[in-house]
């Protein structure tokens, strides 16, 4: 069915824009970046109604990719229900973010790199999904991971998103050690890495045999999701990566590349079934950091922050949502939350784009009177995540929740908790946005904003352009519809569902904290404004402390990257490499030109530090042969 | 023994074709040299050029009559030709790499390219080695001629130090090494290495363990100076960084792939049967040698010094591949090797062109915007760099790979851990250099910048293609190491 294609497009999109993008008009480049996402979306609803109902995967084997001694892998890829649901968000959520970046990057420089990295970002999500074991897996995985490092890095205030880039690059590494280490467990335990042949053994295996391993892989993928996705405690580079292009950040730190750890947990459920213990950290871990990251929500100013942070929440009820054991409920999270909060993203730009560049909701406020259609759009959003029934947000929480409850009740106590707070921090920022008056700048002086440095200086603030607002609309209707794509159902058959009388009650409880949260928010921000920061002042301890972000950051570069730069610099730096050995080429070897001067060097000079150095190492090692140390 | 057992015959002097055609091309450099005028001294590139194209098609034929040869003083089996022929590629990137440089730095002499052909001559002649006497020869034709290339520009202070120091210090290492081969001779009577294997698997006539363990670890001091292992690494960032930027991109990749031959072919033959007691010495140099090339290289500002601690801590990864001590982590080191040669030369190209006369402009600060004034080379840097770092799709990936799969299949479970660990502290050094071309403002470096060679241009796409070819195709290469890994015992 030449799955190849899929991921085929968007990379020659890439090269395209990437070789010839400077001299092509921009019409062209919009053309050949949003046209390539839109084939593959297209050839991606082919496949599937070539291949459906899809009860079977399908399987394609281009070439032997590595042969060598017992290891064999294949350039394969593959199509189950799983990897179709993951498509479809990717090429369908993608095609409307890159409509949509055509109006919001329209004045941007560097527009077709822009695009190029873009499309490059598609082509490494589609190879991520599509692959047929791990290690096709890992090549999209660090291939995202480094697009997202140049998309972030894209237009900023060099000191900024520089670090910011090089936090999620660095963090991304940690949890990869995981993943690969993960990887070559499996290989030495399976033999293979195919998903198939891993799977089939791993599920012919019994609980007893081999858990202790099987625990440990399970683990280290964790380790490696938790960083690709944002969890406890890896999660610290999303919000800064914030810092991107809005569209970047609907797209890859929202929609589709922070959900590859939820994806790759799923595909590997096999493995974590033989686990139970690694379930039970992956659920502890994704409700802490769905709890955690809500709190820091709820007093954010900055628009993208609050919806980064919720992000980083949300993803937390997937991993909870897996580690109970609803898989297909995490994965079903991953599809609404794509629509839903790659809305709040872009409707954020479209906010932001309105207001200049700003990005501070204290100085928005009675927008609803300038932009209508992303009003409307936003709080389509808005009642979504807040789990209002019947929008999609409350069918896939729903199912999370009511497996948590199954896993342990009181993980469904904080997690209707945690729906409260989402409630209420995603309808505070849309009623600081949208109610009261405008708290903007005097109009005409607006024009300069800051870190998504995308002022226009023109008038008031206004509409966005229908390019951008149309996929606003679409994903609208995503966000207020998609609920009623079944999808635990249509993973069935991979994730069969846990019997059990549905639990009415647990609906209402969580139903009722989402309204609760909304109540709150508006009362606070629409009835009685002045008391939001009354509250503020009075409570302004935990405040502090949840505006600063618990200070994770500086409790981090205190303990650990300190600690570390300063132990290189001063141990193996000074001490190793210019104290022990003076370091330099400071020419010390040019005034020793007769032999006589050589053997003065030898004496007093460096060169007797280093061959004192190579004496003491070799003694070292002849000592231990010597004492027959070494058996 | 009739005498007629000491006359070579003709295939053995086929085995030795490439070692011969790169001595006669440079021994007719010099001459030429000598004789012709000023105005054909790049003529004399291009014949250094043709004589390693000639010798890669000489290590083709050796191969055709593969064994052994002069008495199993040499041996031509895959691995012979596999190495062979990665530092005849290694001497062509470095001869066109060098061009620009010669050029710029009025320094354009037939001896750059004829001694630079006698140490690739000593680097071939390691590969073949089967004999204890051929890898001291090889190593010493390869090292003298290298000295003498680290201080090539002989009023240039930074090249004479750089080679004083190589010199003494290396002088030093051979003594280790060659002081190991006495032990091993009066220990089994024998310095082949197929002799000194069966010697020491037969449990009657096997001399004193602990004695013998002794003699491989004074071989080992040796080898591990040649690769810049720690402890013995000291020397390495000096060198590099003194040393014209071509010639430490050949030091730091031709003569460490052939030690590593020799590394591997002296250990794995003659010393296997003693395995258990070199493995925890050669396993306790890799964690070092990792840890203190990778942090040793955070702070680095000097990019020629940085890449020095770099290559430091690629050989440590690749000592754990000797640790391994199985076919599949020879193969990998050897794919590693390889890997690591193109991406190594590639970078070092680039700071080739970027450095300009007297190589003024070495400091991670000045590839501010080069991103900007310069995309080309800049991406093809960038691709050195993730190779480096060993980013999917790119040979320095899958070299870590196979690396960290032999290390885990030997149940070396703690160095693949370690060397995990490394590779993702590693990431955050070359990032320093891509963030510095892409997100800094173009500072006063990358102004005026003068355009890349065309000999230049040929290193850095050539070495851009290979890293890219061995990320996305490795079977292209790993086959034949895979092939070639078992080696004669």
């Amino acid at each position: 069915m030449n799955l190849w294609l899929i991921p085929i497009f968007p990379l020659l999109g890439s090269a395209i824009n990437g070789v010839f993008g400077r001299r092509l008009p921009k019409q062209v480049v919009n053309l050949v970046a949003v046209g390539s996402v839109l084939l593959s979306f297209l050839w991606v609803l082919k496949t599937l109604s070539a291949a459906w109902p899809l009860e079977s995967a399908v399987k394609e084997s281009y070439f032997t990719w590595i042969q060598s001694g017992n290891l064999q892998i294949g350039c394969d890829l593959m199509v189950d229900r799983l990897t179709a649901v993951m498509l479809l968000v990717v090429t369908g959520v993608g095609a409307l973010i890159h409509i949509y970046a055509i109006g919001y990057m329209a004045h941007e420089g560097g527009y077709y790199r822009f695009f190029s990295y873009l499309n490059l970002f598609m082509f490494f999500m589609l190879v991520l999904v599509l692959g047929a074991n791990f290690l096709l897996l890992f090549v999209g995985w660090e291939g995202v991971g480094l697009c997202s490092y140049l998309l972030i890095g894209f237009y900023f205030l060099e000191k900024f998103a520089g670090d910011a880039g090089k936090k999620a690059f660095i963090v991304n590494r940690i949890g990869d050690f995981g993943f690969s280490l993960a990887m070559f467990l499996i290989f030495v335990n399976f033999g293979t890495l195919d998903f198939g042949r891993v799977f089939t053994s791993a599920k012919s295996m019994t609980p007893e045999a081999g858990v202790g391993v099987i625990t440990v892989i399970c683990l280290l993928l964790m380790v490696g999701a938790a960083g690709k996705s944002a969890q406890l405690p890896l999660y610290v580079w999303l919000p800064d990566a914030m810092a991107g292009p809005t569209p970047v950040s609907a797209l890859i730190h929202a929609a589709t590349m922070v959900t590859a750890g939820v994806y790759m947990v799923t595909r590997s459920a096999a493995l974590f079934h033989l686990a139970p213990v690694a379930m039970n950290v992956v659920a502890i871990i994704g409700l802490a950091t769905a709890f955690f990251a809500a709190t820091i929500g709820l007093v954010q100013n900055d628009i993208k922050k609050v919806y980064a942070y919720s992000t980083v929440s949300q993803l937390g009820y997937m991993f909870l949502g897996c580690g109970a054991g609803a898989f297909s409920a995490g994965i079903f999270h991953v599809m609404t939350h794509a629509f839903f909060k790659a809305l709040l993203f872009l409707g954020a730009g479209s906010v932001i784009h309105a207001c200049a560049g700003e990005q501070d909701l204290r100085y928005m406020g009675g927008l609803r009177k300038y932009t209508p259609i992303t009003m409307i759009t936003l709080l389509c959003a808005s009642v979504a995540i807040a789990g209002v029934p019947p929008f999609s947000g409350f069918f896939s929480k729903d199912e999370i929740l009511a497996a948590a409850y199954e896993h342990a009740p009181w993980m469904y106590w904080v997690g209707v908790f945690t729906a409260g707070m989402t409630a209420f921090y995603v309808f505070r920022a849309f009623f600081l946005a949208f109610a009261g008056q405008y708290r903007g700048p005097n109009p005409h002086a607006a024009g300069h904003g800051h870190g998504d440095d995308h002022g226009h200086g023109h008038g008031k603030p206004h509409e966005s352009p229908l390019v951008m607002t149309v996929p606003l609309m679409i994903l609208a209707i995503g966000s207020l519809a998609g609920g009623f794509i079944n999808i635990p159902k249509w993973l069935e058959p991979m994730y069969p569902l846990a019997e059990g009388p549905e639990n009415h009650m647990l609906v209402y409880i969580s139903v009722a904290a989402g309204l609760i949260g909304i109540a709150i928010a508006f009362f606070l921000y629409v009835v009685k404004p002045s008391l939001a920061e009354s509250l503020a002042s009075a409570l302004s301890g935990p405040y502090k402390l949840l505006y600063n972000k618990y200070f994770v950051d500086e409790v981090y570069d205190a303990t650990i990257v300190h600690p570390l730069e300063e132990g290189s610099r001063t141990v193996l730096w000074r001490g190793v490499d210019a104290g022990v050995i003076d370091g330099t080429v400071n020419g010390v070897g040019a005034r020793a030109r007769g032999m006589g001067n050589v053997l003065r060097l030898l004496q007093g000079g460096n060169i007797g530090g280093y061959a004192a150095w190579v004496v003491l190492g070799s003694l070292l090692v002849i000592l231990y042969v010597g004492l027959g140390v070494g058996r | 023994m009739p005498l007629a057992n000491f006359i070579p015959t003709a295939d053995d002097y086929l085995r030795y074709l490439p070692e011969i055609i790169l001595t006669v091309v440079g021994v007719v450099i010099m001459f030429l040299e000598a004789v012709g005028g000023e105005r054909r001294k790049p003529a004399l590139g291009w014949l250094a050029g043709a004589g390693l194209l000639a010798a890669i098609w000489g290590s083709v034929v050796a191969l055709g009559v593969g064994g052994t040869g002069f008495q199993n003083m040499v041996i031509v089996d895959g691995f012979a030709t596999f190495f062979r022929i990665l530092v005849l590629v290694i001497g062509l990137l470095t001869i066109v790499s060098s061009t620009q440089y010669l050029d710029r730095e009025k320094a354009n002499a037939g001896e750059f390219h004829a001694l630079l052909l006698f140490s690739i001559a000593g680097q071939c002649v390691m590969a073949s080695a089967n004999e204890l006497i051929m890898v001291f020869i090889g190593l010493e034709i390869s090292s003298i001629a290298s000295y003498i290339l680290a201080g090539y520009l002989r009023d240039d202070r930074r090249n004479n130090e750089s080679a004083l120091k190589y010199f003494l210090l290396g002088s030093f290492a051979t003594a280790f090494l060659l002081y190991g081969v006495a032990w091993v001779y009066g220990l089994t009577g024998s310095t082949n290495l197929a002799e000194v294997r069966r010697v020491l698997m037969t449990p009657e006539s096997a001399p004193n363990l602990v004695l013998m363990g002794t003699a491989a670890a004074l071989m080992f001091v040796g080898f591990a100076f040649k690769v810049s292992a720690a402890p013995f690494q000291v020397w390495a960032p000096d060198v590099y960084q003194g040393a014209p930027a071509p010639v430490s991109a050949f030091m730091s990749t031709g003569p460490k792939a052939a030690a590593f031959a020799v590394f591997l072919r002296v250990f794995i033959t003659a010393f296997g049967p003693i395995a258990t007691r070199w493995e925890p010495f050669v396993w306790g140099s890799a964690i070092a040698t990792m840890i203190v090339g990778n942090f040793a290289a955070l702070t680095q500002t000097n990019i020629k010094r940085l890449l020095a601690y770099s290559s430091i801590a690629h050989a440590g990864y690749v000592l754990v591949a000797v640790t391994a001590h199985s076919e599949i982590g020879t193969a990998a080191a050897m794919f590693y090797l390889a890997a690591y040669a193109f991406m190594q030369i590639g970078a070092f190209a680039v700071v080739t062109w970027f450095s300009r006369q007297g190589e003024k402009f070495v400091n991670v600060d000045d590839l501010a915007g080069l991103g900007e004034r310069q995309p080309m080379v800049a991406a093809m840097l960038t691709i050195f760099l993730l190779s480096l770092i060993g980013v999917p799709l790119t040979g320095g990936f899958f070299g870590k790979f196979y690396i960290f799969r032999a290390a885990l299949d030997s149940n070396l479970v703690w160095l693949t851990v370690i060397g995990l660990l490394n590779s993702a502290v590693a990431a955050y050094y070359y990032l320093r250099l891509i963030v510095v071309m892409y997100m800094k403002e173009p500072g006063a470096a990358t102004e005026n910048i003068g355009p890349v060679s065309a000999g230049l241009r040929v290193a850095i796409l050539g070495s851009a293609l290979a890293t890219l070819v061995l990320g996305i195709f490795p079977s292209l290469v790993l086959d034949f190491a895979g092939r070639s890994a078992a080696l004669v015992k």
